[in-house]
């Protein structure tokens, strides 16, 4: 019995220690020190170019596309599936958007209209995986495929252009915050990371998502609708997805065919960088932000840095497969 | 009585094969082992006893060069080993068969045997990468019949009984000359009668010669098959008796430090007529036949039946984890429609399902998660979950069942199998259930966590939750049970009450024979 008493004293102790330390965990801590040293080294090679607030606002601005589709990409990832059609879906939701803003509709409407396509992309995956008992990889796989094709379909192959300056102006237009010019995606990714972070760690969804990503069967066991809850993860990445491809167009201004093409894995980086984990069950909104940064101020650096266009992508997927390995070692230890 | 008890004494005398000498280990926060020795002798089977974290595994895991010790050493025939990862271990002749088997469930028999160490053809066709097909076969041949093994070589992994599994396991352990063989808890997945063929090829592999380790938490199979055991209790050595000379109670003694007050379990208050749960002609095409039963407020029902006899399935049916083809299930006398484990919670029922690990528990989650996640509904507001309310009310299980955690947020895969299942229990206490569903409750949890299982079982049934119990283990269903069922092959063979219930009418029963009428 003596064993109990202090047992249970043991219980009580650390919690609050705990909690005041785990803002930012361990993992992003890693990542957040890998992104400072690009940052730093950036700053040394090319100070002048770099390290002004145009482009910094101009990565974050580019980024934030990236960022906002990675944050659906995470709750995929979080339930242990993998979301390839991204890509398709950003270029999907925009040209909705384009289409009916070329069809004289309002731009409220061009925006939801191009959101509605993202979620029902989603939707479908989120059915073909649930209801169809297709692997995520192959269904999304599948979905990248007949998404893309009906974008080139309706298309034709050519692009929609002449779009409002009304819509234009979500990507373009700067807020002045405290003296510095903070663009408008900028601000609306900021927006949604919040809005995704209470909705991952506060809500019954959230916990609910995690554990259905670290054991499905003890989760579905629980009474949890196990089939449900991963529609609506798939339906909330479509919609991501499709927020981050209006953004994008807003901000290039016309609806390419081939807009976003290979983003997902651009995303899908971001996402690992960021410190989810390939088996499911872990994973950040704040870690998702690092990793888009990275990615960005990766392509914006060798740039500056006036690394042969060629073989940027090389380069790219090494320091990815580098921080990944890093980050496998440092959970080893 | 034994066969080698004869030659016991020579044998003790003897230079033991595996000597473990003053072995250390320690985990961040835990120090599982402390000086520990251990000995093994050819031709003998040595059960090493503790409870769970005692260090057992700790140990195995060295020896088997998984972890590295902190310091001591070992010797294997007088000559000091190191193994450096499982695979040297193996070279060295020390192989070991864990509670989960190591196999590839879609290859055939020998293609397993000898994964890893497929025998090369000659000349260039071995150098090109080529197997010896007809050698592995002929190998694995003689390995399937040294452990008694009556089917082929060409059979599917997984189209093997778990029993016969393992036979593939020994003949794999077998195959690589193995002087020592340490098999962890062999015996918690297998029939009475597979227990029967394992221990036959035990008794087959001690005449070879080979030394055996056989790590258990079932003592009566220490009686059957072991000649001397090893107890742990908080990773350090208990004790060591020849087990012809011990008793249970002795063993327990040593395990947990205390004599295990057996009367506890007996004394209950007798449940009441109410009807808690009807469950009529429930049919699963080919695995249930025509299951009816009732469930009685503060009543613990016994599900006894060998292995495969439907219990397990007639628990994940009646919970919605599986689907059923007919049947009707009545609550509080209000029929019911469960169609999946969400409808039964919200119906009232709760299910401790029998793979605590891969169904129970959310194993890289914190204690916390895993309590509050059949509880989020009531836990939150607006489907916002209120922290404060969460940890009030696992903080209040945790004590409440004594759940040994060094803190809420601990993830649950770092806490000892006992403890692991009093979590599991939490969770669901914590939701209020009408009928909780246990299957196999207290397999591979230590003696003192089983009781304290039985306790909170005890308490339940006060309050009036009806209870039905799933387990292996005769005395635990005989001890525990207001009535029995017993099934056999999907059908419910027959009905005892606590007072005319006997090991004999449940294993007559559960064989598929009638009762003679008394």
């Amino acid at each position: 019995m003596a064993k109990n008493l202090s047992s249970t004293h043991e219980v009580r102790q650390p919690s609050l220690k705990r909690r005041s330390f785990k803002v930012v965990s361990s993992q992003e801590l890693g990542v957040i020190l890998i992104l400072i040293t690009l940052i730093v080294i950036l700053g040394a090679t090319a100070r002048e170019k770099f390290l002004n607030p145009n482009t910094i606002f101009n990565m974050i601005r580019n980024f934030s596309w990236i960022a906002v589709a990675g944050f659906g990409e995470l709750l995929v990832i979080i339930i242990a599936g993998i979301d390839l059609s991204v890509g398709s879906t950003m270029a999907f939701s925009g040209l909705i958007s384009a289409m009916l803003l070329v069809s004289e509709f309002p731009v409220p409407v061009a925006v939801i209209g191009g959101l509605a396509g993202g979620l029902l992309v989603g939707l479908v995956n989120g059915l073909l995986v649930s209801k169809g008992h297709l692997p995520a990889f192959i269904a999304t796989l599948g979905m990248m495929s007949v998404v893309r094709g009906i974008v080139y379909g309706v298309t034709q192959g050519q692009p929609v252009m002449k779009l409002p300056l009304g819509f234009l102006n979500i990507g373009r237009v700067d807020v002045p915050i405290l003296g510095l010019k903070v663009p408008l995606p900028v601000i609306l990714m900021l927006v949604i990371a919040v809005l995704m972070h209470m909705f991952l760690s506060k809500t019954i969804w959230g916990y609910r998502i995690y554990a259905l990503g670290g054991n499905e069967q003890s989760t579905r066991l629980s009474g949890v609708n196990t089939g449900w809850l991963k529609i609506l993860v798939f339906s909330l990445a479509g919609l991501m997805a499709g927020t981050g491809g209006i953004l994008m167009t807003a901000r290039l201004g016309v609806a390419m065919p081939n807009a976003a093409l290979g983003y997902e894995l651009d995303v899908i980086a971001a996402v690992f960088i960021g410190g989810a984990s390939t088996s499911g069950g872990s994973g950040t909104i704040l870690g998702v932000l690092i990793g888009a940064a990275i990615m960005q101020v990766l392509r914006t650096g060798m740039i500056l840095l006036g690394i042969d266009p060629y073989w940027q992508n090389a380069a790219i997927g090494m320091i990815i497969l580098i921080s990944l390995m890093v980050d496998q070692l440092r959970r080893r230890s | 009585m034994r066969i080698g008890e004869v030659n016991l004494d020579q044998k003790m005398t003897k230079e033991p094969i595996l000597t473990i000498k003053g072995i250390s280990k320690a985990f961040p926060g835990v120090q599982a082992l402390d000086k520990v020795d251990f000995e093994a002798y050819a031709g003998e089977v040595t059960a090493l006893l503790g409870e769970n974290g005692a260090g057992k595994s700790t140990l195995m895991k060295i020896l088997s060069g998984v972890y590295k010790a902190d310091e001591g050493e070992m010797f294997l025939n007088g000559t000091k080993i190191e193994p450096q990862n499982p695979h040297q271990a193996q070279e060295l002749g020390i192989s070991i068969i864990y509670q989960e088997f190591n196999l590839t469930p879609n290859q055939n028999v020998y293609t397993n045997i000898f994964l890893g160490r497929e025998p090369m053809a000659r000349g260039l066709a071995g150098k090109l990468g080529f197997v010896d097909s007809r050698l592995m076969r002929q190998h694995s041949e003689k390995l399937l019949a040294q452990v008694g093994a009556h089917f082929g070589n060409d059979r599917l992994v997984n189209s093997l009984s778990v029993a016969e599994q393992q036979m593939v396991e020994i003949a794999k352990a077998l195959s690589v000359q193995a002087k020592v063989i340490i098999m962890d808890e062999p015996t918690s997945a297998l029939g009475k009668e597979e227990v029967k063929v394992l221990f036959d090829i035990i008794q087959d592999l001690k005449k070879q010669g080979l030394a055996i380790i056989f790590i258990t938490h079932r003592l009566e199979e220490v009686f059957e098959i072991a000649d001397r055991a090893i107890v742990f209790r908080d990773g350090r050595r208990a004790g060591e008796v020849k087990v012809a000379e011990a008793t249970t109670e002795q063993l327990i003694g040593l395990m947990v430090g205390r004599a295990l007050d057996r009367s506890q379990v007996h004394e209950r208050v007798a449940a009441t007529q109410e009807v808690v749960l009807k469950v009529q002609n429930l049919n699963r095409k080919g695995v249930l036949h025509n299951i009816s039963f009732e469930l009685h407020r503060g009543e613990i029902l016994g599900l006894a039946g060998l292995v495969g006899a439907g219990r397990t399935e007639t628990a994940r049916a009646l919970f919605g984890a599986d689907r059923m083809d007919s049947g009707e299930i009545y609550i509080d006398g209000k029929r019911v429609e469960i169609t999946s484990p969400d409808s039964a919670v919200k119906a009232g029922l709760a299910l401790v399902p029998e793979g605590r690990q891969t169904q129970g528990l959310v194993m890289i989650q914190t204690v916390e998660k895993n309590i509050a996640l059949p509880n989020l509904d009531a836990l939150s507001r607006n489907n916002f979950v209120n922290r404060g309310k969460m940890r009030h009310l696992v903080q209040t299980y945790v004590e409440k069942m004594n759940i040994r955690t060094p803190s809420l947020e601990q993830r649950v895969l770092n806490l000892s199998g006992g403890n692991q299942q009093k979590v599991v229990l939490a969770k669901w206490l914590a939701s209020n259930p009408k009928v909780l569903i246990l299957d196999e409750p207290t397999r591979g949890i230590d003696v003192g966590a089983k009781a304290e299982v039985y306790e909170i079982m005890n308490e339940l049934v006060q309050q009036g939750i009806g209870i039905i119990m799933i387990s292996s283990e005769m005395p635990e269903i005989l001890a525990i049970s207001d009535r029995i069922l017993v099934m056999y092959e999907g059908r419910i063979m027959g009905e005892l009450t606590r007072a005319n219930a006997t090991q004999e009418r449940i294993m007559t029963l559960a064989s598929g024979q009638v009762l003679e009428a008394s």
